[in-house]
């Protein structure tokens, strides 16, 4: 056992922190989305420019081949240094990764480039008004007509999709074979008229989320990645993605916002109160907890090729210290947390959706119940 | 880094898990918590395998490994609830090697190291492990500012019966023979509370592991109760608490080991994870066995005992937590 990062670790971690406080990002602007992908653009650009843009993906195509640790690391320095997520960060972390494992060689060379320069946009069409938790519901039919495909059908929860060239789409090819195997993955231009992107206002006021209405919109058969039915197998690649990598910049973002309620908490005094006292305590042991949690994961998925039982618990706990610290927050900062252009209000409200976002609470707890300990299904 | 036991270390896991698997069985805990006593023989197989002294120095007789790895040892001890005096003479053993003078250690080491001794370790007017039978007591003032050594114990060390029948305690009163140690009673403390931490990560993973498979069977409304949400959310959440204890309990260990700066930060971490998981995961094992799991012919409130025992035992959650909020709020202001 060793929790000290080794020799080239260091190496990688300190060549990053010195290329980021030589191009600090600067701060992100507030409240204006056009703005927001703007400046997270310019900030892809400049981590492309230098190598920095996607460290796990493999060096021929244009990655630093960086182990599962570097790539945490990398999150981890991103986290700490305050830096934003790159515009493209959907098809950096899942539509790159799914296409090298699926497409085939035409598609890998067309599509990768532009994911990595933010040329193209990428945003994820699977979630449906009736196909949440249940993904594998999805009801979006594609009909093929010709060298094409035809698809219809409504997505949710797609975000970015206003600035996304791409969408990996999931949709229905054979209405007769069962749930999962009917399925098959698109990659689908974003612009055309058949594709309508209607923003869906959040209870924080801000729009990271769209509806997609998709009334017979033309797909070329090319664009199918892997084979035709297989969409599901292909859907799960770009689902496991989804979980690691980010863990860690939003890991290392709970524990900044902690160290700055512990700092309100000395300032004003309320850290004597035991009661709160003990409420940091609970939540410097939950941030600990996951910090170190995620790296003993990550060690696992490295050493034994596949996660352990903890693998699977980071997201929850992550969700649920997230909320509770932002109600906390309200305790230690009193009622003024709660105005309008407080940050601390914000964090309160956006962390309600983290408990919902890439997987619900409830769901991953029948995951863990029924994969992880082997819990009969119903 | 790899966050992950070395071969050897994986190995000594095994090797601890399998023996007391067979020498530790669920009718021999029994047996010795009904008869409110411990089997010699169980004892004398861990001394001449070289538990008590694993993490002593060769210097005096130990086994020269670390901290680490006598922690996987009582985690093991934890998991299959053996009845011995092995945390309380480790933990005595641990104490003495951080602060005790050479006089001491060259006095009590090498016994404590070899079987010859067992002892105990704890703090002023609480409950000690296997007090009353130890041959020497580490004591460290409630205050937490001095550290000393009793090596008359049997003069000033009493039986109390507690809830926890499978472990034996003692109370101390400190009077003559007391013998001040010149080192530090907060690493002895910190060292103390990494090692029954990894007792009860050895706690929780057994309760879990017999609350999973007991819901598998236990067939209600014509289906295992495990198939029901509520039932596998409560698994998940002891899944949860035991997996969380794990990581941050390997750590402080490890920081004992390779990191001393990290030690009283991750100590309390680790008893603070430990004792509400160890509390949490026993408790929802009860409840998850139904009616009888509140039985005393089930086997789970052995392991809801000891855990209640080790929460308290250096401190329980809400002392470690307080801590925790202390260093970070010196952090904060230092920063």
């Amino acid at each position: 056992m060793d929790l000290t990062f080794s020799k080239d670790e260091v190496e990688f971690r300190d060549e990053l922190r010195e290329w980021l406080a030589e191009n600090s990002p600067g701060e992100e602007p507030r409240g204006d989305e056009d703005a927001i992908f703007a400046f997270r653009t310019g900030w892809q650009r400049s981590l492309y420019d230098s190598g920095w843009a996607a460290v796990h993906w493999p060096q021929e195509y244009g990655g630093r081949d960086a182990t599962l640790m570097e790539s945490a690391i990398f999150f981890e320095e991103m986290g700490r240094a305050g830096a934003p997520l790159p515009a493209n960060v959907l098809g950096l972390l899942l539509a790159g990764p799914t296409i090298m494992a699926w497409g085939t060689p035409g598609q890998k060379d067309r599509y990768l480039t532009p994911i990595l320069s933010a040329e193209e946009i990428w945003c994820q069409g699977f979630s449906e008004p009736e196909a949440g938790s249940d993904l594998a519901a999805v009801k979006t039919r594609a009909v093929r007509d010709g060298d094409d495909w035809i698809v219809t059908g409504q997505k949710v929860w797609t975000s970015g999709a206003q600035y996304s060239k791409w969408c990996m789409l999931v949709a229905r090819t054979d209405p007769e074979a069962s749930k999962h195997k009917g399925l098959s993955y698109f990659l689908m231009d974003m612009e055309q008229d058949a594709v309508q992107v209607r923003p869906l206002v959040q209870i924080t006021g801000e729009a990271e989320f769209n509806e997609l209405f998709i009334e017979e919109a033309r797909i070329p058969h090319e664009n199918m990645l892997g084979e035709e039915g297989n969409g599901w197998i292909v859907a799960l690649t770009t689902l496991m993605n989804e979980r690691s990598g980010l863990g860690f910049f939003l890991q290392v973002r709970l524990r900044q916002l902690l160290d700055k309620l512990v700092a309100e908490a000395v300032a004003n005094g309320s850290i004597g109160d035991p009661v709160i006292s003990q409420s940091l305590g609970d939540m410097l042991e939950r941030t600990e907890t996951l910090r170190l949690t995620a790296y003993r994961g990550l060690s696992t998925i490295m050493k034994y090729g596949q996660p352990g039982p903890e693998g699977s618990l980071t997201k929850w706990l992550w969700s649920e210290t997230n909320q509770m610290m932002t109600q906390l927050a309200v305790d230690i900062v009193g009622p003024n947390a709660l105005h309008k252009d407080n940050p601390w209000a914000y964090e309160l409200l956006r962390a309600r959706g983290n408990s919902i976002e890439g997987g619900t609470t409830e769901i991953l707890k029948n995951i863990i119940a029924e994969r992880v300990m082997g819990l009969p299904r119903k | 880094m790899e966050f992950d036991f070395t071969e050897d270390q994986h190995e000594i896991k095994r090797t601890a898990k399998d023996l007391l698997a067979k020498r530790s069985t669920a009718e021999r805990v029994r047996f010795a918590a009904e008869a409110a006593t411990y089997e010699e023989s169980l004892w004398n197989e861990l001394v001449e395998l070289g538990w008590p002294g694993v993490a002593i120095s060769e210097d005096y007789g130990g086994g020269g490994l670390g901290v680490l790895e006598l922690a996987t040892l009582l985690e093991e001890s934890g998991y299959a609830l053996a009845n011995s005096p092995l945390l309380a003479t480790a933990a005595c053993g641990l104490a003495l090697q951080e602060a005790g003078s050479d006089a001491q250690k060259s006095e009590w080491l090498p016994k404590l190291a070899s079987g010859e001794a067992t002892g105990s370790f704890g703090i002023d007017t609480q409950i000690f492990p296997d007090a009353a039978e130890a041959d020497v007591i580490v004591v460290v003032a409630v205050d937490g500012s001095s550290i000393s050594l009793v090596d008359n114990p049997r003069a000033v060390a009493v039986e109390v019966e507690t809830i926890d029948p499978t472990r034996r305690y003692g109370a101390v009163g400190l009077g003559e023979g007391t013998d001040p140690m010149p080192g530090d009673a907060s690493a002895a403390l910190a060292l103390g509370a990494v090692l029954t931490s990894a007792e009860l990560v050895g706690v929780c993973a057994r309760a879990l592991e017999m609350t999973v498979d007991y819901v598998k069977d236990r067939k209600q409304f014509g289906r295992p109760v495990g198939s029901f949400q509520a039932v596998q959310h409560r698994c998940a959440q002891m899944l949860l608490h035991t997996e969380g204890a794990r990581s941050v309990t390997y750590y402080a260990a490890w920081a004992a080991d390779a990191d001393r700066t990290l030690l009283a930060e991750a100590s309390a971490l680790a008893k603070s994870s430990a004792s509400k998981a160890g509390v949490e995961v026993t408790g929802s094992a009860i409840q998850a066995h139904g009616g009888i799991g509140f039985t005393w012919e089930a086997d789970v409130h052995w392991f809801y005992k000891r855990a209640q025992l080790d929460a308290a035992y250096l401190g329980g959650t809400k002392t470690h937590r307080a801590r925790l909020t202390e260093i970070a709020a010196a952090a904060s202001g230092s920063s």
